[in-house]
């Protein structure tokens, strides 16, 4: 009982290890941007898509095929902004949401049909000679695969915390979040900057999608449940602070676990959207945000 | 309105109500029965999501309580019509449980709100209910199309008649005004607050009444359908590709979807929600009025020619 509890709960933090990626992702490009791009669950599918397809044609090891989907996402990312989203930066806050929220929702309705179109509705995942190795401490087993997942996913966050602490565009990333106007009058190129930061989201929706295709599985209708899972978590986090974003995620997949393990599994896909609405109305600046002024 | 306005409308209005006893043909019927239904959902999304200008992701959560209520009542034996007012205010009732929370924030909250209430509705209904909800035997015996015909008129016509009503009264300028410039609003005593909240009631309303209608059309289905997002997005892009925050923008919207979306199935089936997808984001780019605003400046360009 005890030792399926803890299997279970074990399972929820590797799992919410990945939302909190993809919801760091989300949470960086709407810090800066004020963008919010409803297609952040596609293009983790793409991501899974990039990894599943360099395994099954060339059978590239999905975490040696990893920098190829950060790439693909890079480009891709490039695209979709300088096609659909380059023009929102002169509109104020409430359009920019309004408006982008709009052509991502378009965008992943193109995507999610194209996917359903050339790949089919089949779920899949990838398999390598590794994939079922585990290793087992007091009772409770640790697939190795997802465990790999995890450190992968913690080091791309610590990576981008240090590049916003520590580089000079990453600061300018920064002082965009506080203050744009003040920004650009410093001279920083605030296109520029957007498209950085949406093609660094970009990118780390796709390694959690070559993450989740490895240890998970994915299909081409996925986008939804995890543009939603990012938002809570974003929301949960606190909009705005990375480490309190990638902690909300791994607290999103104990939450999920729990109610798996002492409620059903069929309401797990639930509990993250209840607990949404219920900090909507008890405390909305979220769980580790900062008051607001 | 002048006078050829509602020469027009009265004309538009005997040919619907004439149309049943003029074809006969089922498949038009029930095709006419879907405009319908969606010239109702897309008008009540346009309500909330074009008047005020509050994005509504979970429309379908508002048209699947509607559904729920109505269904339940009337194959317990209900009339029909306080078993869809029962709906109506069913998704009144869910409206507020977000709404009231969600509209002291700004931003993406409202959006995020509703789409996560009709997401947990979608799944946990499926869970629920997982049977097929079917018109008993001895009804389906007797099921006629007309009626429902004429119900689904009824509903679009007292959304449509509303958002007119609305449009040209004062609280509809107070609505407008909000979605305009909230500060400038409330500088001028009109509570945001309030106003974002009576659009929501509307529009929550009457997409419970379209799911009533729904109901009482749909030989069988499964409890979850309606409650799915697709409700929703569909609407949500109707209105916006035929003109949003106007009153005959959804309408055209709801009438070019369905029949496009009927001429593409032949075609193209898998792919008519990527045409779809691609034809929104152009309107949202290029035109953000629609083709009504499309059909306005056409028409001004004209006769200033002249």
């Amino acid at each position: 009982m005890l030792e399926t509890l803890a299997q279970n709960l074990v399972f929820g933090i590797l799992m919410g290890a990945l939302y909190g990626l993809a919801a760091v992702g989300l949470s960086l490009v709407f810090g800066v941007t004020k963008f919010l791009n409803v297609a952040h669950g596609e293009l983790l599918m793409l991501g899974g898509y990039a990894s599943f397809w360099l395994f099954t044609l060339w059978s590239v090891d999905p975490f040696v095929s990893l920098p190829a989907a950060i790439v693909f996402l890079l480009v891709l990312g490039a695209i979709f902004y300088k096609l659909l989203f380059a023009r929102m930066v002169k509109l104020n806050e409430g359009e920019k949401i309004q408006t982008t929220l709009l052509i991502g929702f378009g965008l992943s309705l193109i995507l999610q049909n194209l996917a359903l179109r050339f790949w089919t509705a089949d779920t899949r995942s990838i398999t390598t000679w590794y994939s079922g190795a585990v290793f087992a401490f007091a009772g409770v087993r640790f697939p190795l695969v997802r465990v790999a997942s995890m450190v992968i996913a913690f080091v791309v966050v610590v990576a981008l915390q240090l590049f916003l602490q520590r580089t000079y565009t990453g600061k300018a990333l920064r002082a965009t979040v506080e203050n744009w106007e003040a920004a650009t009058l410093m001279g920083i190129d605030i296109q520029r900057v957007y498209l950085l930061s949406f093609v660094i989201g970009a990118a780390m929706a796709g390694v959690a999608g070559a993450l989740v295709s490895v240890g998970y599985s994915i299909e081409p209708t996925m986008g939804m449940s995890w543009t939603l899972k990012s938002l809570v978590v974003m929301v949960l986090g606190g909009l705005g602070s990375i480490t309190g974003t990638f902690v909300g995620g791994i607290l999103l997949g104990l939450t999920e676990s729990a109610t798996g393990f002492f409620l059903s599994l069929t309401y797990k896909e639930v509990v993250g959207l209840v607990l949404f609405i219920l900090i909507l109305i008890f405390k909305p600046q979220g769980l580790f945000g900062a008051k607001e002024g | 309105m002048n006078r050829t306005h509602i020469i027009f409308v009265l004309g538009l209005l005997a040919l619907l109500i004439a149309f049943p006893l003029a074809i006969k043909s089922d498949s038009i019927l029930n095709l006419a029965v879907y405009v319908l239904l969606f010239v109702s959902l897309a008008s009540s999304w346009n309500i909330l999501g074009g008047l005020s200008g509050q994005t509504n992701l979970g429309h379908a959560a508002f048209f699947g309580a509607g559904t729920l209520a109505t269904r339940f009542l009337w194959l317990a034996g209900w009339n029909i019509f306080p078993s869809l007012l029962a709906g109506g205010l069913l998704a009144v009732a869910l409206a507020l449980v977000v709404g009231i929370p969600a509209f002291r924030l700004r931003g993406v909250y409202f959006a995020i709100g509703t789409l996560a209430l009709s997401q947990i509705l979608y799944i946990t209904i499926g869970n629920t209910f997982s049977m097929i909800s079917s018109i008993p035997a001895q009804d389906l015996a007797v099921y006629q199309l007309a009626p429902r015909y004429y119900l689904c008129l009824a509903v679009a016509l007292l959304t449509i008649g509303t958002s007119y009503a609305l449009v040209n009264s004062r609280l509809g300028l107070g609505i407008m005004a909000v979605r305009e410039e909230e500060d400038a609003a409330e500088s001028l005593g009109v509570s945001a607050l309030k106003h974002k909240l009576i659009a929501l009631v509307l529009s929550a309303f009457f997409g419970g009444l379209t799911g009533g209608a729904f109901a009482f059309y749909h030989v069988g289905y499964y409890p979850q359908l309606p409650f799915g997002p697709e409700w929703t997005f569909d609407s949500m892009m109707m209105a916006y590709i035929g003109g949003v925050g106007t009153i005959v923008g959804p309408i055209i919207g709801a009438i070019f979807f369905v029949i496009l979306r009927e001429l593409l199935a032949l075609k193209v089936a898998e792919l008519h929600l990527v045409v779809f997808g691609t034809l929104f984001i152009l309107v949202v780019l290029f035109m953000p009025d629609g083709f009504v605003g499309v059909w306005e400046r056409t028409r001004k360009a004209l006769a200033r020619r002249r």
